[in-house]
């Protein structure tokens, strides 16, 4: 019963993840858009939810569907008109991509379902809040102590770049008046 | 009764109600490549940006799969999903600030009119 019953939550949650996935890219309207991604990103977590993943079902919802999307929200929200349309890519273009997806998404179907993928007989550790903080912070074999220190300075270094480039540069006036103008 | 519980793949696949690695990979290469044809059909930089983080989503679901499956022992694929994470954070962050600074240089974020630096 109860066997059956993760299988169709599987197939539920891929059909809504392929579908919204579909609706993101051609949706006309770019608010649209960032909608079908946020469901995207929450089926996502879904999906690690199912898996047993409940920090990283967490972290997803956090960071991506709380950050992210809301971050991309905003940029729309102050960079495009409401209710704008996208003219529709020319035929030629749109064909030939779809082309080249397709091929590359057949080919990597082919060899993904072709690989006889080796069955692990290990024992299955526990992912918990303890073993997932203990592993970050430790500095053994199992230890991811050198990448989340180089992770605080990218942040860190992302953090900074993004204030300094989008920050008004007092010169922007002088090179283009009519900037200036309408901004203010 | 110390005796830790052993989980083989196929008793994980018995326990997911007979889901496979590969069910999971086929989700996450059809998102891939639906990343991919928006990231080639798009004009406007926030909807190529939209179709980067779908990318780099359906390759977390690869990662975190592959440490269900294959690597149970291990944390090595969830630690990869949360720096994959952390980095696409950093790097939306980043690339929102750009194109906002385009948007005031250029008044328009479609990418053919964004083409000073091009010759």
């Amino acid at each position: 019963m109860e066997i059956a019953a993760s299988k169709v939550i599987f197939y539920i949650i891929a059909a809504a993840i392929l579908f919204f996935a579909l609706l993101s890219v051609t949706s006309k309207r770019i608010l649209r858009a960032a909608t079908y991604l946020f469901i995207v990103l929450i089926s996502t977590a879904a999906l690690y939810f199912l898996l047993n993943y409940q920090f990283l079902g967490a972290v997803q919802i956090a960071l991506y569907a709380g950050g992210i999307v809301v971050m991309i929200i905003f940029s729309i929200l102050l960079t495009s008109h409401a209710g704008q349309k996208f003219e529709p890519v020319s035929r030629l273009k749109f064909f030939a991509s779809l082309l080249a997806v397709l091929v590359g998404w057949a080919l990597s179907l082919w060899v993904i379902l072709s690989h006889p993928f080796v069955a692990s007989s290990k024992e299955a550790v526990e992912v918990n809040m303890d073993s997932i903080g203990k592993a970050l912070l430790s500095y053994d074999r199992n230890g991811y102590v050198l990448v989340f220190e180089v992770i605080s300075i990218l942040l860190l270094a992302a953090m900074i770049g993004a204030i300094v480039i989008s920050k008004k540069q007092p010169g922007d006036g002088e090179t283009n008046p009519d900037n200036s103008k309408t901004s203010k | 009764m110390g005796k830790p519980i052993r989980i083989t793949l196929k008793q994980a696949n018995d326990m997911m109600g007979g889901l496979a690695l590969q069910d999971f990979l086929v989700v996450s290469t059809s998102m891939f490549f639906i990343g991919i044809f928006g990231f080639l059909t798009r004009r406007n930089l926030i909807t190529i940006l939209m179709s980067v983080e779908l990318i780099l989503n359906s390759v977390n679901i690869n990662f975190v799969a592959f440490n269900y499956f294959l690597h149970p022992e291990a944390m090595h694929g969830i630690f990869f999903a949360i720096f994959v994470i952390a980095v696409a954070a950093a790097e939306a962050a980043v690339a929102i600030a750009i194109i906002i600074n385009i948007y005031r240089r250029f008044k328009s974020i479609n990418i053919e009119n964004v083409s000073e630096m091009k010759y």
